[in-house]
């Protein structure tokens, strides 16, 4: 029998074929903070080149100036989040919101770190880096952060969506009152359902997505709906899952429907295949189903980092929680013109909204 | 109970668990093809998650659902073929090398959205064809009847790989080589050139199933599978190796999955237990996996790689 056994220059391409496989995979991962990959800011393409061409001198140099970087010149800023940058839902509306902000900052980002393991990889590369301001922007990346901020005192950490800053004064926390803008949405659905049936896709019951459900839920209730149904799919990723709740919610006779995490995208597309209105919240998701989508709870997050590089540059890296709640701005409903609505219920919601705002509506979560 | 029942053995459900059933059926025929030739691949979801983005961008620019179908398979196909080479004619270790092809897919067909398409936007999706005559059938003619045309032809897959394994020359040679592909080799059957048409098809039926998938929900967004392709992968030992048995299984996972949501939706799960109902799929399927292990006789050499001697 003759040999013909694979030689070995052929493993060898295959070791090197393997590896540039995983190598590429790595790409998914925006921005990796290894290769120092900058994210362009829409409107600091400059500074974000600067960056990107000599990114070891800009780091030295934040080390040398420290607090007069902050005060006047330009801050660098992270953004690690679990789903993608411009997802219509969590972690857009961050991203959304830093590009909001005054002033030069270079903003980098490592976003799909649904893997709390990754994420703190990311979180530490950024810290080691130099990076001044980093938002680690999930709850589920706190048990990391009580590792990594006390390494690093002279870094910021910004950790949302949380209620407490685990005793470090180098993490700031924020959190929505995401229940107040669920509670106005509510009572709009209820007044365009002709059914009182209202159906909810939530992702895993936690975080922001209860405050908002629940909030959503009662602001129906109160206002007429005899039967809101929440269905919690136990993703925030499953889109197939989300589609197919919203075609039970709508099968078991919802005529609006709502939800909230990024996975809504597919209960999103039934809902515009059935003709059935839409609530979203987070981000504005009106260019999902521009003629549906009656409006959205949009976090306004930039408030909050605006307090964050102020404390900053006071000289307080931490210690102190932030809400954004309709009161302070940080949440605002934005009506999607695209949908009629009618102009009575519309002024009856604005009504709510400042009724919540003030304090003289409670949400009843 | 009674109201349990109603909500589990409605029409909707049965649509509904038909609909999520038909990614897993697809993908794990593809892999009892290649299993069956006693090759793992654990590559099926990110082959499905290259294949699913592929599809979607084709369908997003070209606005062709049949072009997008066909992106699906060629893609799978293409993937095929690396894993092929770097399985068979370089005998890597099938574990590590699907598990790169996985995160290949995963991180490329994130970066690719990301940089091509970024914020998700909706697509035509694949209509369903109502079948004449069938369609009316009280009850099961609009559960059964209704769908697109990608999960017929899922469910035409299962007699067509049936007879492709029992009753082809190529089905025969590729269970000989599943048990023993030096006995196979020496007998004149190349184990590697058959081993590469199975690894072929059944990438070819990943790719379809990301296809499916993604057209079926006229969106794509980043690890859109969710671990499906795993599932998939599951699902071929659940169901012993044979097509029936995979359909069996994907079916049931399909179901259970369309069941919990309905009964959540009625309000018929407390809400504290609403997080546990959601891992029912996994859970039952693990159970059967436990009962069924040691009754079912894995291929002999499945995850051996071969090396003529």
């Amino acid at each position: 029998m003759s040999k013909t056994r694979t030689p070995k220059l052929w493993r060898l391409l295959a070791a090197i074929f393997a590896l540039a496989l995983v190598a590429a995979a790595c790409g998914g991962t925006d921005d990796d903070p290894a290769t120092d990959t900058t994210e362009a800011m829409e409107d600091d393409a400059e500074t974000t080149e600067a960056m990107e061409d000599d990114d070891a001198e800009t780091t030295e140099a934040m080390e040398d100036d420290d607090g007069e970087a902050m005060a006047g010149g330009t801050i660098s800023m992270a953004i690690v989040a679990p789903s993608a940058k411009d997802d219509l839902a969590f972690t857009q509306s961050m991203v959304d919101s830093i590009a909001a902000l005054d002033g030069d900052i270079d903003l980098q980002i490592t976003d799909g770190t649904f893997v709390v393991e990754e994420a703190a990889a990311a979180i530490r590369g950024y810290a080691e880096a130099g990076v001044e301001v980093i938002v680690a922007h999930g709850t589920q990346y706190g048990g990391s952060l009580a590792e990594i901020a006390p390494d690093f005192p002279e870094t910021t950490f910004v950790w949302g969506t949380a209620s407490d800053t685990q005793g470090l004064d180098n993490i700031f926390a924020y959190y929505p009152a995401a229940d107040e803008g669920g509670y106005v949405l509510g009572t709009i659905a209820a007044a365009i359902s002709e059914s009182g049936n209202i159906g909810i896709v939530g992702p895993v019951e936690a975080g922001d997505a209860v405050a908002y459900i629940d909030g959503f839920a009662n602001g129906a209730k109160d206002n007429g709906a005899t039967d809101v149904s929440i269905v919690y799919t136990g993703s925030f990723g499953d889109v197939a899952l989300a589609a197919e709740t919203a075609q039970a919610h709508i099968t078991n006779g919802a005529d609006v429907l709502s939800g909230s995490a990024q996975m809504v995208v597919g209960a999103v597309g039934v809902a515009a295949q059935n003709g059935v209105p839409w609530f979203g919240t987070q981000a504005n998701q009106a260019s999902l189903a521009p003629d549906l989508v009656v409006a959205s709870q949009v976090y306004h997050w930039e408030g909050v980092l605006q307090q964050v590089l102020d404390a900053r540059a006071a000289g307080t890296l931490g210690g102190e929680v932030f809400e954004i709640n309709l009161g302070n701005g940080g949440l605002v409903i934005e009506f999607n013109d695209g949908y009629p609505l009618d102009p009575a219920v519309k002024t009856a919601a604005e009504a709510t909204i400042a009724a919540v705002a003030d304090g003289s509506q409670s949400t009843g979560v | 109970m009674l109201e349990y029942l109603e909500a589990i053995f409605s029409v909707a459900v049965l649509a509904s668990g038909i609909r999520l059933a038909t990614p897993y059926l697809l993908a794990g025929l593809g892999e009892t093809v290649g299993q069956r030739s006693g090759v793992l691949n654990l590559g099926v979801d990110g082959v499905m998650q290259l294949s699913a983005f592929f599809a979607y961008w084709t369908v997003l620019v070209h606005e062709n659902l049949w072009l997008g179908i066909g992106v699906s398979v060629l893609v799978g196909l293409v993937m095929g073929i690396i894993y092929a080479i770097v399985t068979v004619f370089f005998e890597a270790q099938q574990g590590i090398s699907g598990i790169g092809i996985f995160l290949f897919g995963l991180g490329f067909s994130d970066l690719m959205f990301q940089k091509n398409v970024g914020t998700p936007r909706f697509v035509k999706s694949l209509p369903d064809v109502r079948i004449p005559v069938l369609s009316d059938l009280p009850v099961l003619g609009e559960a059964l009847f209704s769908h697109s045309v990608v999960i017929y032809g899922a469910f035409l897959l299962v007699p067509a790989v049936a007879w492709l394994l029992r009753k082809t020359t190529f089905g025969m040679n590729v269970r000989a080589v599943g048990e023993n592909p030096q006995a196979a080799d020496s007998l004149g059957v190349s184990a590697q050139r058959t081993r590469f048409i199975a690894i072929l098809i059944g990438n070819v039926l990943a790719g379809l199933a990301g296809g499916a998938l993604v057209l079926q929900l006229g969106v794509f967004q980043p690890n859109l599978t969710q671990g499906l392709g795993f599932i998939a992968v599951a699902l071929v030992y659940f169901g012993a190796w044979r097509p029936s048995g995979v359909m069996v299984g994907a079916l049931l996972y399909g179901l259970v999955a369309a069941s919990v949501l309905q009964l959540k939706a009625l309000q018929l799960i407390p809400r504290s237990y609403s997080d546990i109902a959601a891992m029912a799929p996994a859970v039952l399927t693990i159970a059967a996996l436990v009962i069924l292990a040691g009754r079912v006789k894995a291929p002999a050499a499945l995850t051996r790689p071969f090396a003529r001697h």
